[in-house]
């Protein structure tokens, strides 16, 4: 260790090694990555783009700092299988003795095959799961495994799944983050969709979350004069906040765009390295939409 | 010894003084940053004043103002000290150290008008990286230049460290920002693992390497006595740069697997060189370490060192599997890397920039009681910041796995430890004012002595050759 030369390899070695560890092999791994036509469910292209104003929202976001007290990044602990009993089969008896005997319910031939499809586990591991599923088989009737994906961020709701990387694979640029000062917001768009709600709550975040210590963004807004008619933006305040008589206030081009960014956070689309099993779609109706 | 001191006068005087004033810049947006939170509406109306950018601001004044800046200089006095030769071209380093400053004063503006990269500890945008890149190899050159030209071929510890940083860093910052800020960058979430691998190298190997070098060279200097084990020096340099340059990637990251798992298994093996230190030292001072001839460098090397084994201790026990699930994106981390970056690193440089300024000037400070005056504020300030943080992340942790309490009380919870926080960074404010004061009032004591004088006896001369001035 005496010797120039000698400190100087040593470090070169070590750096190197970490840089093809850490800079090359995660770039020739992830770095070519396309948006794949990899959901689960339904071949569809994933991750869409976002629109343009969002894209131009992604900039807001990152010159403003939001990384630096929200995280873009569900954790997920684990995962657990709901048992659907979808057909009871011919013998809906045999059906019902098998749930009976498992203390799943209190079943006779006629109720279990009533009001299909109907859960008959919930939160059950893959392993005890699959056991009911084979036995329902054997003894007649079909069922359907759902994965549900848990852990304290999916419970608070910030999201279905885990994020990975595919998630970010559209964006310029990456910020998953690295604090939580306040909540994740991986699955933004999908919590909360009214403009309205984003725009008072960037206002004045105070006003629909009392004594939230998350600062206010009024230079994203102006207040400006209403002309012949209120504009359609204009947001809807209340109390203290509301405006002179004859004002109104009006997001910036800037708060348009960083709000249309949060909206289109939105990442429940099941994926190879991240199964869930979505919702089922609402009973579709032939009334028209209201 | 004094004509060697001397030679690095220049430099040193710019980079310490900039680095100072670059510390109370970091401390005056880091009290804005944390009055934020108490005050939500504080500024809403100005852009520029945004917490987003007024917190970048800080960490970046405090990293590459003060950090890299101050680090350089102390390395520079360390490897013309060691190698008993003069500082080559000093005028070039302080050239270099201009760059620096220059560079770093137009990404500060750059973020604060929105230009922010997005990318922690890489804030600053790619048109005040170039000059801070220019800067750093200009700087860089001639320090190694300097150890070029030592007397002894053979080097001793804190040679090797600073060797090894020197050549780490620009690496490190070429690749991190031409591939994340150059007309075609990487993509996707490659670019938040470049810039996690930029920060674990900056952060634990750029700072440890430099940190411990000063501290080794201190040791030394004011013991008066060598350092207890080469051996385990050799041992923590290569604990060094094998572990803790594949740290930084949090376990939490949405990437394949392998990659957090490595930089975990990393971090957590960073603890052996935390206690290869703490047994160096240890052995080193035996119970001498109160008797310094001097105190006040002495007692902020000390407790520098005691901050990097605290410092480290705590990253690696938050990489742990059973600790990260709670400390994992809370404050914990913020916390461990204040006590890194300011508790270990700062505090070293500004004990050593205590020590170097009055051997480079032959003067004394202009208070005798203000360095140690100084010691007890930032003392003050660094406890104050780092053990709220540190507790209040892991209350934090656990109160967000706790579902029944909704988003809004975990928040307002970690408030609350933020008010404490928020006092320590007056206390550290106060102690950079004084070490800005101290190094002006002393500039413009060295000014009355040696230029006055001089500018004096001119202007005699001047007037007696007849000639109007």
């Amino acid at each position: 260790m005496r010797h120039g030369p000698l400190v100087f390899l040593a470090a070169f070695f070590a750096l190197s090694a970490s840089w093809f560890g850490f800079v090359l092999t995660p770039q020739v791994q992830l770095g070519r990555s396309v948006q794949e036509t990899n959901s689960v469910m339904k071949a569809e292209l994933y991750p869409n783009d976002r629109p343009g104003n969002a894209r131009q929202g992604l900039e807001i976001y990152r010159a403003n700092g939001c990384v630096y007290c929200h995280s873009q990044q569900v954790q997920q602990n684990g995962m657990l299988v709901n048992v659907v009993l979808t057909d009871a089969g011919k013998n809906t008896m045999a059906v019902a003795d098998l749930l009976n005997e498992e203390h799943l319910g209190n079943f006779s031939g006629p109720s279990v095959g009533a009001g299909l499809p109907k859960t008959i586990l919930t939160n059950a591991s893959i392993d005890v799961a699959t056991v009911l599923a084979k036995n329902v088989k054997t003894a007649g009737g079909v069922t359907q495994l759902r994965l549900v994906p848990v852990g304290p961020d999916i419970e608070r709701g910030w999201g279905t799944r885990l994020t990975v990387a595919q998630d970010f694979v559209a964006d310029a640029t990456a910020l998953p983050g690295s604090l939580r000062v306040g909540p994740d917001l991986a699955n933004e768009g999908g919590r909360h969709r009214d403009l309205n709600w984003q725009y008072v709550h960037l206002y004045n975040p105070g006003a629909v979350t009392p004594k939230s210590p998350m600062p206010a963004y009024k230079f994203l807004f102006e207040q400006k004069k209403i002309g012949k008619q209120a504009s359609p933006d204009a947001l809807q305040l209340t109390g203290e906040l509301k405006p002179a008589a004859g004002y109104e206030i009006v997001p910036k081009a800037e708060a348009k765009a960083l709000v249309a960014y949060l909206v289109s956070l939105n990442s429940d689309t099941p994926l190879f390295e991240a199964p869930l099993t979505p919702p089922a779609p609402a009973k579709s109706t032939n009334a028209p939409a209201k | 010894m004094a004509e060697i001191d001397g030679s690095c006068r220049v430099p040193l005087f710019l980079m310490f003084v900039s680095g100072a004033i670059w510390l109370v810049i970091a401390s005056i947006f880091g009290l804005i940053a944390s009055l934020k939170f108490h005050m939500p509406d504080l500024f809403a109306n100005c852009a520029a004043m945004t917490y987003g950018r007024v917190h970048p601001v800080a960490t970046n004044a405090l990293i590459y103002g003060f950090g890299v800046q101050a680090g350089l200089g102390v390395a520079l006095w360390v490897i013309a000290r060691v190698g008993m030769t003069r500082a080559a071209q000093p005028w070039l380093i302080a050239l270099g150290a201009k760059l620096w400053n220059f560079g770093l004063l137009v990404g500060v503006i750059g973020i604060l008008a929105g230009d922010n990269t997005g990318f922690e500890n890489l804030e600053i945008p790619r048109y005040g990286v170039v000059f801070l890149f220019l800067g750093y190899l200009l700087m860089a050159i001639f320090i190694l230049a300097t150890l070029h030209n030592r007397g002894e071929r053979l080097l001793v510890p804190s040679q090797w460290f600073l060797l090894a940083a020197l050549f780490w860093f620009p690496w490190i910052y070429f690749t991190a920002n031409y591939l994340l800020l150059s007309h075609t960058p990487v993509r996707g979430i490659t670019q938040a693992v470049i810039a996690w691998w930029y920060s674990g190298n900056l952060n634990l190997v750029w700072f440890g390497l430099v940190g411990l070098a000063v501290i080794f060279h201190f040791i030394r200097q004011l013991m008066n006595r060598p350092l207890y084990s080469r051996h385990l020096a050799a041992f923590t340099f290569w604990s060094i740069i094998l572990f803790a340059s594949w740290c930084g990637v949090p376990a939490t990251a949405p990437v394949p697997a392998w990659i957090p798992s490595l930089s975990t298994v990393a971090t957590v093996l960073t603890v052996v060189t935390a206690l290869s230190v703490m047994v160096n030292i240890r052995k080193t001072c035996g119970t001498g370490c109160a008797q310094t001839e001097n105190p006040a460098p002495g007692k902020f090397i000390a407790f520098g060192t005691m901050a990097f084994v605290v410092a480290w201790f705590l990253n690696a026990l938050g990489a742990v599997p059973g600790v990260r699930s709670v400390t994992g994106l809370t404050w914990y981390g913020v916390g461990v890397w204040e006590l890194n970056v300011f508790g270990f690193f700062t505090m070293t440089m500004i004990g050593a920039i205590y020590y170097i300024v009055p051997q480079v000037t032959g003067m004394q400070w202009p208070s005798v009681g203000s360095p140690k005056r100084h010691y007890w504020f930032a003392l003050l300030g660094v406890l104050l910041i780092v053990a709220p943080l540190v507790i209040g992340g892991v209350v934090q942790g656990l109160n967000w796995r706790n579902v029944k309490m909704s988003d809004l009380d975990v928040a307002k919870n970690a408030v609350k430890f933020l008010r404490v926080t928020t006092i320590g960074e007056v206390f550290i404010l106060l102690g950079n004012l004084m070490l800005l004061g101290n190094l002006i009032g002393l500039s413009v004591r060295y000014y009355k002595l040696h230029f006055v004088p001089v500018y004096k006896g001119a202007l005699a001369e001047v007037k007696t050759a007849g000639v109007k001035p």
